[in-house]
């Protein structure tokens, strides 16, 4: 806090863009996501994680990429319900995570497990759908975080930006819908995360169809 | 007389404003903390892993082993070194990972869970019951039953569908010899074998993952090559609960699934038994389920696989690496329809 020290008290500095009272909240949500990246490379590091590390680090990013879509698109449902203003702000950063677990997910798939092996790489997308259904998530999430500051939503209009956006839910989708492929049978956990998204999708068709009906009214 | 400290500069002084709102500021950072703490460990809680189980097994009565295989004399200096399809001297996988890194789906469906849950399996006392096209049908105690053959340690790969490989050193005895004892009849064509049903013991039977109990078979020249062995242990101790204990079946050039663990009954048949992964997906998991580089699963290639503990992949080979000893039981068949 040597900076803010330097203030006078006359002249207090003024408050960075989403600060005030729940200053701390994208912060404290940026660091707790980032937590258990840190912890697997701990893991990582000391030879901890298992008989195949590779597939249990591929495992963990990309659920953990999963679980902060997931979070990030029920921020908005989550303001609908309640009322609260503040799932709304940490909607960009858990988005932004949710990318960066994709991008890890992705790095270790094509650094580690296939050794940069791009022929064998392109062969896995074009002919394996399921990692054709990872990439094309991957791939439709690029738009998304590259728009996701708010020089860009002033630039493209926030109509249009909204529209984009929506992809999140296609990307979301497809995550679930990797992660079905990828386990031999038992699919009850990519079920759970499935019923989640559908929940999620309900709450904002319902507000939709109310709003219609209250203008209409 | 002792001189005050001097004075602190001006630049340390807290400014007054946040000085009044220090309890606001202390709020704020508790928030922080138990925002990030609460977000960090959930997160870890909900897709990170726990401790490897610690894993110890009984040594194996001495007088069950087979004696140590003479020496084969050494080969003459400069010619080709024997070929000897029993024992791979390839670096074998550490007993930790063969025995934490397991699919028995009837202990739990990660990787790791057989291992914490292998504690209800009692695989003593036990009892193997054979039935069927066999002229001495029969019930017998598996102490009884592990004293008919002394067991030989075969050093083996073993090749997952999910594209791991280890190499494991099993103690068993040969499958075709026990078949001879029971003496199969004329009309005998295949061997089914199934793991015990007891969701008491086997907690995962209470999902429907797959039917219950888990089923496999072989053709009856399959089960009686020299290298299909039932296995009662590995690294000289008796299998641990997760690796199948007491019994099970290890088929070195098939896909790991085909090696169906605990084994109750085993039942000589006319025609082809259902097996559990074929009824659970028969587009993906064959009755052959030979490995197959050649062969894609219908998800994922078959070409290479990991050797638990590399960090590159090598290529798949053909029967596992076995062609030469079993690639001509399948001489006339179609191993793209037959997989």
């Amino acid at each position: 806090m040597s900076t803010s020290a330097i203030t006078t008290p006359d002249k207090p500095a003024a408050p960075r863009a989403g600060a005030g009272k729940l200053g701390w909240l994208v912060p404290a949500i940026v660091t707790g996501g980032l937590f258990p990246a840190v912890v697997l490379a701990a893991r990582a590091a000391r030879g901890d994680l298992g008989a195949n590390p590779i597939a249990e680090a591929m495992n963990q990013l990309g659920l953990l990429a999963l679980v902060h879509l997931v979070l990030s698109l029920a921020a908005t449902p989550l303001q609908i319900v309640t009322g609260w203003k503040w799932p709304i702000r940490i909607r960009k950063s858990l988005g932004l995570l949710g990318f960066f677990y994709v991008c890890a997910h992705f790095l270790v798939y094509a650094l580690v497990d296939q050794s940069l092996a791009l022929r064998a790489i392109l062969e896995d997308i074009t002919k394996r759908p399921f990692i054709l259904v990872g990439f094309a998530a991957f791939v439709l999430l690029l738009p998304l975080a590259a728009t996701s500051t708010a020089k860009a939503l002033k630039r493209m209009g926030f109509a249009r930006w909204k529209r984009l956006h929506r992809l999140a839910y296609v990307v979301a989708i497809l995550g679930v819908v990797h992660f079905v492929m990828r386990v031999k049978k038992d699919v009850t956990e990519p079920a759970i995360y499935g019923a989640v998204l559908a929940g999620l999708f309900l709450i904002r068709i319902m507000d939709g169809v109310r709003k219609r009906g209250n203008k209409r009214g | 007389m002792r001189r005050l400290p001097p004075p602190p500069p001006s630049s340390e002084i807290t400014p007054e404003a946040r000085y009044l709102r220090r309890r606001e500021i202390l709020k704020s950072a508790g928030l922080f903390v138990g925002t990030a703490a609460a977000m960090g460990t959930g997160l870890v809680a909900l897709t990170g892993r726990g401790r490897r189980a610690n894993v110890t097994a009984e040594p194996l009565p001495p007088e069950l082993l087979a004696p140590p295989a003479s020496a084969t004399p050494p080969a003459p200096s400069g010619s080709p070194a024997v070929r000897n399809p029993f024992t791979t001297d390839e670096p074998r996988t550490p007993y930790e990972d063969v025995t934490t890194y397991n699919n028995y789906y009837e202990l739990g469906l990660d990787k790791e869970d057989p291992a914490r849950n292998a504690k209800t399996l009692k695989p003593r006392p036990w009892t193997v019951v054979f039935e069927g096209e066999i002229k001495k049908p029969q019930r017998v105690d598996i102490e009884t039953l592990l004293k008919w053959f002394p067991l030989e340690e075969r050093v083996y790969r073993m090749r997952c569908v999910e594209t791991w490989s280890m190499v494991i050193p099993w103690l068993g005895f040969p499958l075709g010899k026990l078949l001879e004892r029971l003496e199969p009849t004329s009309r005998a064509k295949y061997v089914a074998f199934n793991t015990l049903m007891d969701p008491e013991q086997l907690p995962f039977q209470l999902t429907d993952v797959l039917e219950w109990p888990y089923r496999e078979g072989l053709r009856l020249d399959e089960a009686m090559h020299p290298l299909t062995i039932l296995a009662a242990g590995l690294y000289g101790k008796s299998l641990p609960g997760q690796n199948g204990a007491p019994l099970r079946l290890v088929v070195p050039w098939k896909y790991g699934f085909k090696g169906v663990k605990s084994i109750v009954r085993i039942a000589l048949v006319e025609k082809e038994p259902e097996t559990s992964w074929h009824m659970a997906a028969p587009r993906e998991y064959g009755f052959y389920a030979n490995v197959n580089p050649a062969v894609a699963h219908p998800r994922w290639s078959q070409a290479m696989e990991r050797r638990i503990g590399d960090l590159e992949k090598r290529p798949t080979l053909p029967f596992n690496g076995y062609a030469e000893e079993v690639a001509h039981l399948y001489a006339d068949m179609d191993l793209r329809m037959y997989y």
